[in-house]
């Protein structure tokens, strides 16, 4: 069997299959996120009880991925408006994948206190 | 010119690989057709397509839902304690503002319409079969239409003194 002959992707194809899967599961929390919003229309009890479980560690971890997800799926959408509608966008989209992911990963490291850290307190003490 | 090219295409131009050979020497070669060749069915005009909507609006509402979600996303986990501080009393805070009404409403109503048409156009690639098409796009479109409604619903009608 001759080698190197599977094409296993570059930066425009995992881009690509990056930005649905981030896409799909961003669109199942939001049916999830619209319905447990709509318990304000319920009572106050009702929305703080769940509420509450957004607050525990494991959730918050939930939380940290969405972040991720969301971060990637907004970055790397400028940057498919960019490669439509700029003439040069076709020729840098590989610089422009890891721009992206040089403003992700800035952003994944700054969220990390905001979003986690309650989570690491309780979990650790103090 | 076109005479003859249709003549061609008729008997399909593609011939059993064995058995009598449809071409001689004043058909050497299969005719192949112009990919958008104009026929009777073709309509008139192009333009007006849903497809370059559809295309063009993710484009649009993905530009505003960037300020809109990051904005949320800031509020919401960062600023102020981030999710701890979340709870009726936040909500109705930040919903006695028209300013935040209208900023929930118009993400709702995008985030919701973009991540239906992202999906079905995951539904489109994948499902192949017509009837699993069908039931799909019929379930995404019926849970769509709810959630954008029972979101819509809720800011409009959201009262701070329900207790």
């Amino acid at each position: 069997m001759p080698a190197g002959t599977l094409y296993r992707g570059r930066e425009g194809m995992w881009s690509w299959v990056a930005h649905r899967v981030t896409g799909v599961l961003i669109f199942f929390f939001l049916f999830v996120h619209v319905l447990d919003t709509a318990l304000v229309r319920v009572s106050p009890e009702a929305y703080d009880d769940v509420v509450a479980t957004y607050k525990t560690p494991l959730v918050a971890l939930l939380e940290y991925g969405l972040v991720a997800a969301i971060l990637f799926h907004a970055l790397n959408g400028l940057r498919v408006i960019a490669v439509d509608f700029w003439s040069k966008g076709p020729r840098y989209q590989k610089q422009m994948l890891w721009t992206v992911m040089g403003v992700w990963i800035v952003l994944m490291v700054g969220a990390l206190y905001p979003v986690l850290g309650h989570a690491v307190r309780e979990v650790f003490g103090s | 010119m076109s005479d003859i090219t249709l003549q061609k295409s008729d008997s399909s131009g593609v011939g059993p690989v064995e058995g009598i050979s449809l071409y001689d020497a004043d058909n050497p070669a299969p005719v192949i057709e112009a990919p958008r060749k104009r026929t009777s069915k073709t309509p008139r005009s192009t333009r007006g397509n849903f497809e370059m909507a559809a295309w063009l609006f993710m484009r649009l509402s993905g530009v505003v839902l960037v300020v809109l979600v990051l904005g949320h996303l800031l509020i919401q986990l960062v600023l102020d304690g981030g999710v701890s501080k979340i709870g009726f009393a936040f909500v109705a805070g930040r919903w006695a503002s028209p300013f935040w009404q209208v900023w929930d409403l118009l993400m709702l109503w995008l985030a919701m319409l973009h991540g239906a048409n992202g999906l079905r156009t995951v539904i489109n690639d994948y499902a192949e079969r017509p009837n699993t098409r069908l039931w799909l796009k019929g379930l995404l479109y019926t849970a769509t239409v709810f959630t954008i409604l029972l979101g819509t619903l809720v800011i409009f009608t959201f009262d701070p003194n329900i207790r």
